[in-house]
């Protein structure tokens, strides 16, 4: 039984791999970051062992999670921070509802930060009649278009200059250009202001260090200096699992986030924030919130098998990496996190009933968990999903056929003769073959059907044994 | 029961299971050992200070900063006014320190001292952010400042040009070195913005397709100058 | 050497001359190859649709009638890693684990068992063409087979080796995920078949046929001169 999740993915994915213009665009546009990313990876003395160093760190940080949190708070409630621990996405809104009401906000400007879509943050805040900026460019587009994010690093890659400048044509008012540049020009024109007006920015954070109560944000574009920075209020957004032990991993993790991320050793900006504005500090925000946010990722780490999706840094680099990714694009999953570690995630965030079908699209090629800075069994979790979902309903087709296939492979001689068969109707197959009634139409509506051979392999080796 | 009470029962309830180790199914015949450092897997640094100014160049060039080795003060300032003439500039942002506060009356412009607390708009209006830093990074191409070091959080971000003058002593091997210099210099009691900068602000949202200046500054400038005797 | 061949249940029905070209290599070596006729299948395709204890029923079976063998080749890297990778995960807390463990280290994909194991990379073989080579995902990076098959290509006289961009792209064939999401597969599948037609060869090599059957299909359908050929049917071009 498919869930209308799963019927939407089909479609779109039908639609979507067999738009060659997407295919192609998506391809080139992932060409220079490999060249980049490869290039400075071979830059490491070794990249292998710095995974695996990443990993480990990840792991004591997850596997001693609340000593972590506790700690971080600690540090970060000494320095005047306020912290708000959210068990859910309802308990993170309506934190930052109230907030804003209760500081007579008007324009909240937002950096980039997937934790906010996840809870439908903006949403929330536009309903309540707040004007909600997003200052990154790729979440700007994205926003004016009123369309999800197609990738969680790049959420406008999927589109071309052209139709960027039609769209800010049409929303701006501005004259049509083919050059980037000017484009992004019309973007920071339109930010300053709101910079300047903020009452409230909102960031999210890619890793939070608990040795000194800090957040860490990685970024290219400066928008998340300006929105932590000139706002009287900053609301800082991040789960639970975005905890790192030590100052010094950063390191680390700054500049492999960077590599396989954007292929960048580092990103143009990595800022650490503990606090609000300290008594001998000439700016900053009055007040600094850090909302902490659960929502069922404590389920993931009861689920010791697959603990480890916690690890997981934001890069996208399992997303670039994946074929399934490429020719489907980002928005066809439908879900907050996109790829293989989308796949693996959103069963547990959403439930597994309606989602299992993400980890099916997928012919398990590992390269997700190859590339994977922090050493996630990712393609092994979509194995661990697919059993899961299998033990759900028992009477289901896939049992059965599988049932039947042990059956047969298990009792060689009616295999052989079950094969002969076969190649006895295949001709009256081929008949039939890519029409409406054929039972092979998936296989045959874009492929010939292999030749069943004449002799097979153990035909050979009886009449050799002669 | 508060949200904290609950959320940390929750952790400690699903942290009695046990989870493998990291490398538990891929090949680890890579074993970090214990004590090692990132310096280990990192990418090489040059052992000698030559050997990272010239490190540091090279990714400033690569990065589109702009680096000048000068031999003191006074070129710091000739520099300058040259770039005042090229970009026209009217008014400049900075902070009252030494360096600054001997050049700064030279050059002949307006100055808005972040230390006067100044509005956004004020410093908005600037052409160019002149700073100081806590380090420059030889491994990466990157500058290391604070809001209590450089001016506050606006001034290096805010301004269209970010200026930094820095001495030869700052200059730091690479990223480890950069961390092990906060904790000793702030110890416990930290700037609350501290931010690594790496060449000028970009943006590669449009068919990832580089483009420079997009919320932070466009241009970015660094002086390097030898050690006060 | 008595070494002991496991045919997949597709190359025993759908390919068997990539078997019939292993028994000719390994004999003209010197060796004695055994066939066990009542092992089919590696349960792989059950262990991928989640049914575990239905790829156990298959498995088991494998690891019982293969565990006197004194070291088993397999010419399909996907084959391969399901015993030498994923038979490790299968039977955790099985009490067979232990047997499938010792099955697993003596149990090879084709390619890397010449080279590694005998240390063989010149068999004599001849195939005048321009070829290209494709990297089944699991043997690539299960196994890390990459060098091997190269190896042998490069002392096939009058052969030449092209290599295609993207080679570790996979080619969208994955087993049942071919027909659960014929929409995906065929478009990875174009990908890769689009990369190896660049490259203007004359044959298609891999070390897995199933990848080959799907790309095959593809290219068939297209009426696309390349033609897909396993390693071994080179190799034994002697």
């Amino acid at each position: 039984m498919s869930s209308s999740f799963e019927n939407e993915f089909r479609a779109s994915a039908t639609k979507l791999t067999a738009d060659l213009r997407h295919r192609a665009l998506i391809r080139t546009s992932l060409k220079g970051y490999e060249k980049n990313r490869d290039e400075k990876r071979a830059g490491f003395q070794s990249w292998e062992l710095a995974r695996q160093a990443a990993a480990e760190a990840k792991w004591e940080a997850v596997n001693h999670l609340d000593k972590y949190l506790l700690e971080f708070v600690d540090n970060l409630n000494k320095r005047g921070s306020k912290v708000f621990w959210a068990s859910t996405a309802e308990d993170a809104r309506n934190y930052i509802l109230n907030l804003a009401r209760e500081k007579k906000a008007r324009t909240i400007v937002k950096s980039k930060t997937m934790t906010s879509e996840e809870i439908h943050l903006n949403a929330a805040l536009a309903g309540a009649g707040y004007e909600v900026v997003e200052s990154d460019l790729g979440e700007y587009i994205v926003q004016l278009r009123g369309e999800a994010p197609y990738h969680l690093v790049f959420p406008a890659m999927h589109l071309t200059r052209k139709e960027i400048s039609y769209l800010f044509h049409e929303k701006l008012g501005t004259p049509e250009t083919n050059n980037p540049e000017e484009l992004t020009m019309i973007a920071r024109r339109q930010m300053r202001m709101k910079y300047c007006q903020a009452d409230l920015g909102i960031s999210g954070a890619n890793f939070a260090v608990a040795e000194t109560g800090m957040i860490s944000i990685t970024e290219n574009e400066g928008n998340a200096r300006l929105t932590t920075s000139l706002p009287k209020i900053h609301v800082a957004l991040l789960g639970i699992e975005k905890v790192l032990p030590k100052l010094s991993d950063l390191a680390l993790f700054l500049p492999m986030l960077a590599i396989a991320g954007t292929g960048q050793q580092l990103t143009c900006y990595n800022s650490l924030m503990g606090g609000p504005r300290q008594p001998d500090e000439v700016d900053g925000p009055e007040e600094f919130h850090v909302v902490l946010l659960d929502n069922r990722r404590t389920q993931i780490l009861a689920d010791a098998e697959q603990r480890d999706a916690l690890h997981c840094i934001r890069c996208g680099a399992c997303l670039n990496v994946c074929p399934i990714f490429r020719n489907v694009g980002g928005q066809t999953y439908g879900t907050t996190y996109q790829g293989p570690i989308g796949s693996v995630i959103t069963p547990h965030l959403r439930g597994l009933e309606d989602w299992k079908h993400l980890s099916s699209a997928s012919s398990l090629c590992g390269a997700c968990s190859e590339i994977c800075p922090v050493k996630i069994e990712l393609h092994h979790h979509l194995l661990h999903n697919r059993r899961n979902a299998a033990k759900l309903d028992v009477g289901r087709l896939d049992r059965i056929a599988s049932g039947a296939f042990a059956f047969l492979v298990n009792h060689p001689k009616i295999f052989a003769m079950a094969a002969r068969l076969a190649r006895f109707l295949q001709p009256v197959h081929r008949t039939v073959s890519g029409s409406k009634i054929d039972p092979l139409l998936a296989w045959t509506r874009s492929r010939e059907v292999p030749v069943i051979a004449k002799k097979s392999f153990r035909q050979y080796w009886k009449s050799r044994q002669k | 029961m508060s949200q904290r009470e609950e959320i940390i029962g929750r952790i400690k309830e699903a942290l009695r299971f046990k989870a493998h180790r990291p490398g538990h199914v891929q090949a680890s015949s890579y074993g970090a050992r214990t004590g090692a450092t990132p310096r280990e897997w990192l990418p090489l640094v040059p052992g000698d200070h030559e050997g990272q100014v010239e490190a540091f160049a090279r990714n400033c060039r690569e990065l589109r900063t702009r680096f000048f080795r000068v031999g003191g003060l006074s070129d710091v300032k000739d520099n300058l006014l040259e770039l005042k003439n090229a970009e026209d500039w009217k008014l400049i942002a900075s902070h009252h320190a030494p360096m600054p506060d001997a050049i700064l009356p030279s050059i002949g412009l307006p100055v808005v001292f972040t230390d006067n607390r100044p509005t956004t708009q004020e410093i908005e209006r600037a052409d160019v952010g002149i700073t100081l830093c806590d380090a420059l990074v030889a491994q990466t191409g990157s500058i290391l400042l604070t809001a209590r070091s450089a001016g506050g959080r606006a001034l290096s971000v805010l301004p269209p040009h970010h200026v930094v003058i820095a001495r030869e002593s700052q200059l730091l091997p690479d990223l480890p070195a950069a961390f092990e210099l906060l904790q000793k210099t702030y110890g416990n009691d930290y700037p609350s913005l501290i931010t690594f900068i790496t060449g000028p602000s970009r943006t590669g949202d449009i068919e990832r397709i580089l483009v420079l200046g997009a919320h932070g500054p466009r241009s970015l400038t660094v002086f390097l100058l030898p050690d006060e005797k | 050497m008595k070494i002991t061949l496991f045919i997949p249940c597709f190359i025993d029905e759908l390919a068997p001359s990539v078997g019939i070209s292993m028994v000719r290599i390994f004999e003209k070596l010197g060796h004695t190859v055994r066939f066990d006729e009542s092992v089919v299948c590696c349960g792989q395709p059950a262990f991928n649709t989640g049914c575990w204890k239905e790829a156990r029923d298959v498995a088991v079976r494998v690891v019982d009638r293969l565990k006197n063998a004194e070291v088993i080749v397999i010419p399909s890297g996907s084959c391969g890693a399901m015993i030498r990778a994923f038979y490790q995960e299968l039977f955790e807390g099985h009490p067979k684990q232990a047997a499938a463990l010792m099955l697993a280290q003596k149990t090879f994909e084709f390619s890397e068992f010449l080279v590694d194991c005998l240390g063989v990379t010149d068999l004599g073989s001849r195939f005048p063409a321009k070829v290209t080579f494709h990297d089944g995902c699991h043997g690539l990076r299960e196994l890390r087979v990459k060098q091997q098959p190269r190896e042998l290509l490069k002392h096939v006289r009058e052969l030449t080796l092209v290599e295609m961009e993207d080679q570790t792209t996979c080619c969208g064939f994955g087993g049942a995920f071919a027909v659960k999401f014929p929409m995906i597969s065929t478009a990875m599948g174009e990908v890769k078949c689009g990369s190896a037609l660049q490259t203007d060869a004359d044959f298609l090599v891999s070390n897995d046929s199933s990848c080959l059957l799907h790309l095959q299909g593809l290219l068939s359908r297209k009426k696309e001169k390349l033609k897909t050929i396993h390693l071994a049917e080179i190799l034994a071009s002697f």
